[in-house]
């Protein structure tokens, strides 16, 4: 970008740049060593270390499906909505309360196609309804402020949502009845993949074509994207910025909510804490996979799933380092760190919106 | 719009009897009638109304539970009430009955919607899902007049008609305070406010008498059982009252006068002002007891690690989330340094011996989680330092570096400074060394932010680029930045460390990084005092108010989430903050207010010199 | 101008002199308290002084410190403070510990020798700086006769700290970290106090060595497990105990093939299951709390390599809300071993009635116990004087050092000289019928594992 530099300029960028090259090569050496230790040393069988690679993909379709409603945000108006966790907790919570109602009236495992249905809907509804309603109250008066401000105020938000749901519903545990058709494995080349890993990575797909469809099909889509390269020019194009902006979040709050029954359907227990760690994640895969890009976001959600899933075991364990499952989240976030470094606008750069210095 | 017409005059308003017309609209206070009655559904629901009732406020009269619930009709009907704005050359609007009637609606909407968890609590057990609409708030809610079991549905009727005809009032009694002149109204909220201050702050101020020595006032103004007595509540009333009225004039600012003096004089009362700040902390401590030192201690914890969040944000405006980390390398440092039971060194230094290794540790790991962001954009920057943090406490507990952190089982046996032969462990000898390191602190503070790294530092967080252009080092300064706020977390993980005695990893979390921020926020950034006040009021505060345990973060949620809203800059900002954060109003204002330099004609007479 | 002058350095020189009015009057109440205690804060020496027997209680032990007393005027209440976790997700840990505390309250009719009983209920936080700022808030009111608490054992040790040096006595219903009293009770080492041992610190929860010992046991003679995994998460408490296991577990003749751990908060379990798999273990033991433990039962039916392991889990998840999963079905629980009999079942029914709904987690009854033996133990050291109570302090602690045949519902306790009172008896109980909740669990009893015949009975008095 820049040209020409001073002298004593060059000097730091050269300390800098030395010791972000260092850092680099130490990690392709952690991973490698430790991959290579961990897959010669025989602990595990192929069909184990793929079977981390299916784990991963299942868990990072979640955090794809909640990516999305961070990315969308952020492309559209610029800063992180820390509620989103909460968006996405609102949901699973009601929803468990719906399916454990249906679960009593009978219908769970009898005609479970359809209580899934009902309860995809519930849950979508009520996180559209806390999107809209951070929208409404929290967020619209600041649209013009300076960015810090409205993630203040989304941090104030993500603590009362979630200290509100723990004074209404109390801090105990909530469980989804266990549904039986999704009981099972397929075997695929040796792999046993389960029914419910395959409803989650179907679900994401799904969500994420029809999403990014919307999003440059359609003249909503349009909208979207125009308001979000430039809010003031868009409206002298005639484009309602006021709906647009609502429109976003609850597209987001939608696609969180979807999130909320697979993760309820499949991982089962919820309570008012579920959102926050989930929803720092769900950001981390989305700068992960370039913030403000949709199809970054999928991508992001995924690769930070199966770092998760794959880093302790394959890299950890295999440099020796006890209890690697502790650091999981280490691993995540060095991951994070790493592929900032090698590539700054994450990994698929951004695309909603260009700058955002 | 019907407007009198009448010219606008230069007369400031309130000195001419108002003529515009009085425009409320009762439809709209009916319409914050049904925002209260959810958010006083949402209060009762999460069970503040009925927990708070056991907290008495003035007895035997009110308790907190029924201040909370009948504040929430109170506020909205202030609200709905409200006469339109006055611009500038504007009449103010009538006030009169109309508002008052306007606050009634509000008020009553709000007891009409109150119904619902009422009768809905009454007749269904939702206890499985709403977990506090339980029997007890019932009888909050309809002031203890249950209905006997009977066949079909449970209404409350007598209960219920008394809630309605409470928000009722309480709701007139906020339109109400529209009406009055701002002179009165102050005064009566300042005499609302105060009373309700001491009810709260009842042990700070009981203890605030003792240690005085004026012990017989307690009994004046508290009743044994906890709370208010009539009597007291209406001599703080009374008193609080007569002196915002008497004294409506604000004080002349000392900070002008100040510079009015001549240097001799100046330097006269700086002396006289040190003087005077030494003994009144000597002092604290001692008067206010234990309980309020230990509180203190916090307080002033907290604040050195505000102090420097304030360099990192408030100065070189780097979102920096992970803040604990820093702070947890202070607190484990000091740990393995100090204690006899750190697993796998034991040098077993005192506090301050080990205290420059501390700092010189802290600076290196601010050198290891700066250099990786350097090049990184605001929010990215705040999601990587957020990691960080987390990294870091989930190193401090892992079981990978237990032989020298103590992983889960931590570190414990940690001794206290000493002075000399004197150890420093009860909180009121804590306080000494706390209140130092935060002197320190703040003299560090304004030191750089009056200096060239202090002038870097505005300008990249203004403009980056910009700074670049101008031959800033962008490089130094942040990671000096960085370096400077892990040194002051590190003397706040190092005192906190002592003070507990032992260090355990989930004293590290997220939340504390959190608190801090909001402490600067609420605070004030970029300005010292504010940042006191900040940490007075969100770390001090919740220890007193013990009642509101459960629900602290709820509040903090909202009280955030407020300030945005309506005071960005926080509770006293810097100048600089406030010029940042109202710019454009700023602008205007300027524009409106400002005298043509240069007579337009003249202007055009002189000839065009650019020629591109 | 002149006069603005003046009037500020009135005020400055008014408020000087209130301050040195106070410093001088009013300072010293506050500080006897943490003053009094004659420098005894030798944390790492056994207090010798009690193994004489012959002190009977009630009398001012002649060579012990003076640690000041406490005097109770005409119609002034008996203070008893306590340190639970009341708030937060962990809230269910505490809360039910100071139910069951107000029914001990309750059954002595609300007062103890003419005065009412006071609960100053503080907010332990489950951490360290929540019990060092509780401990402190009780230390500073000098009224204060005894402490019950706390609830997580990382705020018991500040807290023993500061509690002892102001020369106050606390009685904990459930902390079992080792670290706050003494080990080792199943060797033939003599006791030696561990790091965080204050004097007047006692608990009738029972000490981790028995419990790791008890599920160790367990798994080794009744299961015939040869090999184990453990998995704790990051807290204190059930690190404490997957090292206790694992020692005991090795001493037996097993072999732990891997000792790991999880995040609070993942949500995740299979990959370390996968890992496990591949080890097929015999039994994986972890002592942890929910969701994680939810998260473990629930993944770990797609492991076909882990289906004959056996799931063994600890007081943590001895609750409700956790037994009635179906797929806690056949899973095993250590805990302490629970109370039984007509005594209890009244106390529970007292409970019931208080609360609104029966105790959901396994120390309840100990709570009651601890309350009891203060009760018990002012009422036997107190002394009249006229119409005024006077307790020592000193003689409150060597009465509860003394301890021995207290009839409690968790069994006929004794104080050791390092403040273990608790019944040493492990249970083992399973899940057979998860519809029948945590009371089904409790009283189905597999195994117990009365360590008190293996430790040398010295030591436990």
């Amino acid at each position: 970008m820049v040209a020409e530099q001073g002298t004593p300029k060059r000097l730091h960028f050269d300390f800098v740049g030395a010791v972000l090259w260092l850092v680099r090569i130490l990690a392709i050496l952690a991973v490698v060593i430790g991959a290579f230790v961990s897959l010669t040393s025989g602990r595990l069988s192929a069909a184990a270390w793929l079977n981390f690679v299916v784990i991963g993909i299942g868990q990072g379709a979640i955090y794809a499906l909640i990516a999305l409603g961070y990315t969308m945000v952020y492309g559209v108006l610029g800063f992180i909505n820390f509620a989103h966790g909460e968006v996405f907790m609102s949901g699973a919570m009601v929803g468990a309360f719906a399916a454990n109602s249906l679960a009593q009236a009978g219908m769970w495992n009898s005609s479970p196609i359809l209580s899934i249905l009902i309860v995809l809907l519930i849950a979508m509804a009520t996180s559209t309804l806390v999107a809209l309603l951070l929208e409404r109250v929290a967020y619209r008066r600041l649209r013009n402020a300076p960015r810090l401000i409205p993630l203040i105020t989304s941090i104030g938000a993500s603590f009362f949502i979630q200290y509100a749901f723990l004074g209404l519903f109390g801090a105990q545990t909530r469980t989804y009845p266990a549904l039986s058709i999704l009981d099972g494995f397929i075997s695929v080349a040796g792999l046993n993949i389960r029914y419910a890993d395959i409803m989650v990575i179907g679900a994401a797909v799904v969500m994420m074509v029809g999403l990014y469809t919307f999003v440059e099909r359609t003249k909503a889509g349009r909208a979207l994207r125009a308001v979000a390269e430039d809010k003031e020019i868009a409206a002298l194009m005639g484009v309602n910025v006021n709906r647009t902006i609502v429109l976003t979040f609850a597209v987001g709050g939608a696609m969180a909510g979807a999130a909320a029954l697979l993760f309820g359907v499949v991982f089962r227990t919820v309570f008012f804490f579920s959102g926050f760690l989930f929803g720092i994640k769900a950001f981390t895969a989305a700068v992960l996979g370039g913030i403000g890009n949709i199809v970054g976001a999928m991508l992001g959600g995924l690769t930070l799933g199966i770092f998760e899933s794959v880093g302790p075991s394959l890299v950890l364990t295999g440099l020796g380092i006890p209890s690697a499952h502790q650091l999981k989240d280490v691993v995540a976030f060095l991951a994070l760190v790493l592929v900032l470094i090698f590539k700054p606008t994450g990994l698929l750069g951004e695309r909603l919106s260009e700058e955002r210095a | 719009m019907a407007q009198t017409t009448k010219t606008p005059t230069a007369a400031p308003p309130g000195d001419l009897p108002p003529t515009r017309r009085n425009f409320v609209d009762l439809v709209m206070a009916a319409r914050w009638g049904l925002v209260g009655g959810a958010t006083a559904t949402f209060v009762s629901a999460v069970g503040m109304v009925p927990d708070f009732d056991g907290v008495m406020l003035v007895d035997p009269i009110l308790t907190l539970g029924y201040l909370v619930l009948f504040l929430v009709p109170f506020g909205f009907g202030y609200v709905a009430a409200r006469p339109p704005m006055t611009l500038q050359g504007q009449e103010p609007a009538r006030v009169g009955p109309r508002n008052v009637l306007a606050g009634a609606v509000a008020g009553l909407v709000t007891g009409l919607v109150l119904i619902i968890p009422v009768l809905v609590a009454a007749n269904l057990n939702l206890r499985s899902v709403f977990v506090n609409l339980s029997p007890a708030m019932v009888e909050t809610l309809t002031f203890g007049q249950t209905v006997a079991d009977s066949e079909g549905l449970v209404i409350p009727a007598v209960g219920l008609a008394l809630l309605i005809a409470g928000c009722l009032v309480a709701g007139a009694l906020g339109g109400a305070v529209n009406v009055v002149s701002t002179r009165w109204r102050q005064a009566i909220l300042a005499g609302l406010l105060w009373v309700l201050t001491v009810g709260l702050l009842e042990d700070l101020v009981m203890q605030f008498f003792r240690g005085i020595n004026l012990d017989a006032l307690v009994g004046v103004f508290f009743a044994p059982g906890g709370g208010l007595k009539p009597l007291g509540t209406i001599i703080v009333f009374v008193l609080v009252f007569s002196l915002r009225l008497l004294f409506a004039r604000r004080p002349p600012r000392i900070k002008a006068r100040y510079q009015a003096l001549d240097q001799a004089e100046r330097r006269r009362w700086v002396i006289i002002g040190i003087a005077i700040s030494a003994v009144i902390v000597y002092l604290i401590p001692v008067v206010l007891g234990g309980f309020m030192s230990e509180i203190l201690d916090l307080v002033g914890i907290y604040l050195l690690m505000a102090l420097g969040l304030n360099i990192v944000i408030g100065f070189a405006g780097l979102l920096d989330l992970g803040y604990v980390a820093f702070f947890a390398v202070g607190a484990y440092m000091t740990a393995v340094l100090t204690s006899s039971g750190s697993p796998a060194l034991s040098p077993e230094l005192t506090f301050w011996a080990a205290l420059p290794f501390v700092v010189l540790a802290a600076a290196v790991s601010g050198l290891l989680v700066g250099t990786p962001v350097l090049r990184m954009r605001g929010d990215y920057l705040a999601i990587v330092t957020l990691g960080f943090g987390e990294i870091a406490r989930i190193l401090f507990l892992s079981d990978w570096l237990n032989p020298v952190f103590g992983g889960a089982q931590g570190i414990t046996q940690i001794p206290s400074p000493s002075i000399g032969s004197l150890e420093l462990n009860t909180p009121p000898q804590f306080f000494y060394p706390i209140i130092v390191l935060v002197f320190v602190a703040a003299y560090i503070t304004w030191a750089l932010a009056n200096s060239r790294i202090g002038r870097a530092w505005n300008a990249i967080r203004e403009d980056e680029p910009i700074a670049e252009a101008l031959g800033v080092n962008i490089v130094t300064a942040k990671l000096s930045a960085f370096v400077v706020g892990a040194a002051l977390a590190s003397f706040a993980g190092a005192l906190f460390a002592s003070k507990v005695g032992a260090v355990f990893p989930n004293s590290f979390s997220i939340v504390v990084s959190i608190v801090v921020l909001v402490i600067i926020i609420v605070g004030g950034m970029g300005n010292i005092a504010g940042v006191a006040v900040g940490a007075l009021v969100i770390v001090g505060l919740p220890q007193l108010l013990r009642e509101f345990d459960e629900y602290r973060f709820l509040l903090y949620g909202a009280l955030l989430i407020f300030m945005m809203l309506a005071k960005p800059e926080g509770i006293l900002p810097s100048r600089r903050r406030v010029a940042e954060l109202h710019q454009e109003e700023m602008g205007q204002d300027a524009w409106l207010t400002a005298e043509p330099e240069v007579e337009l004609d003249q202007a055009r007479a002189t000839p065009a010199t650019a020629k591109d | 101008m002149p006069q603005t002058k003046l009037r500020i350095r009135l005020l400055a020189v008014l408020s000087v002199l209130v301050l040195i009015v106070a410093a001088c009057g009013g300072g010293d109440g506050d500080t006897t308290t943490t003053e009094a205690d004659p420098g005894s804060a030798t944390t790492t020496e056994a207090d010798p002084g009690s193994d004489t027997t012959t002190d009977a209680p009630g009398t001012t032990t002649a060579g012990g410190e003076d640690l000041g007393s406490v005097t109770i005027g005409a119609g002034e209440p008996v203070i008893i403070a306590s340190i639970q976790t009341i708030s937060g997700a962990t809230a269910s840990l505490g809360q039910d510990q100071v139910d069951a505390i107000e029914v001990a309250i309750a059954d002595r009719g609300g007062e103890l020798l003419g005065h009412p009983i006071e609960l100053q209920s503080e907010d332990g936080l489950c951490s360290a700086d929540g019990g060092s700022t509780a401990a402190e808030a009780i230390v500073a009111n000098p009224q204060v006769v005894g402490i019950l608490g706390t609830s997580c054992s990382g705020a018991g040790v500040p807290a023993s700290q500061i509690m002892s040096e102001a020369g106050l006595v606390m009685i904990s219903g459930s902390n079992t970290s080792p670290s706050l009293t003494a080990l080792p009770y199943l060797a033939d080492e003599p006791l030696e106090a561990q790091e965080n041992w204050n004097p007047g610190y006692f608990r009738t929860a029972h000490n981790d060595e028995f419990q790791g010992a008890g599920a160790a046991t367990f798994a080794a003679e009744d299961l015939g497990a040869a090999t184990a995994v453990t998995i704790h998460d990051g807290d204190p408490y059930t690190e404490g105990l997957t090292t206790q296991f694992g020692e005991f577990f090795t001493g037996g003749g097993g072999e732990v093939v891997l000792a790991t751990a999880v995040n609070k908060g993942d949500t995740d379990m299979r990959p370390i299951l996968q890992e496990i798999e591949a080890l097929a273990p015999d039994v994986l033991f972890m002592p942890i709390f929910q969701p994680e433990a939810d998260f473990i039962v629930q993944q770990i039916g797609e492991f076909p390599g882990l289906a004959d392991t056996q799931l063994m889990g600890a007081d943590g998840i001895l609750s409700d809300t956790f037994v009635v999963l179906p797929e806690t079905e056949g899973m095993v629980f250590s805990g302490p071993a629970q109370a039984a009999g007509s005594a209890y079942e009244d106390f529970v029914a007292k409970y019931e009635e208080a609360v609104g709904s029966p105790p959901i987690q396994a120390f309840h009854a100990h709570s009651y116990d601890a309350a009891n033996m203060l009760f018990d133990a002012i009422e036997a050291v107190a002394q009249e004087d006229g119409d005024s109570l006077v307790i020592d302090r000193a003689a409150l602690r060597q009465y509860l050092y003394d301890l021995e045949g207290f009839e409690g519902l968790t069994g006929t306790l004794a104080c050791n000289e390092f403040g273990d009172c608790a019944n040493p008896a492990i249970g083992i109980f399973r899940n057979d019928d998860p519809s029948a909740g945590i009371l089904g669990v409790l009283a189905n009893v597999v195994g117990t594992a009365d360590l008190a015949e293996q430790v040398d009975p010295e030591k436990l008095n």
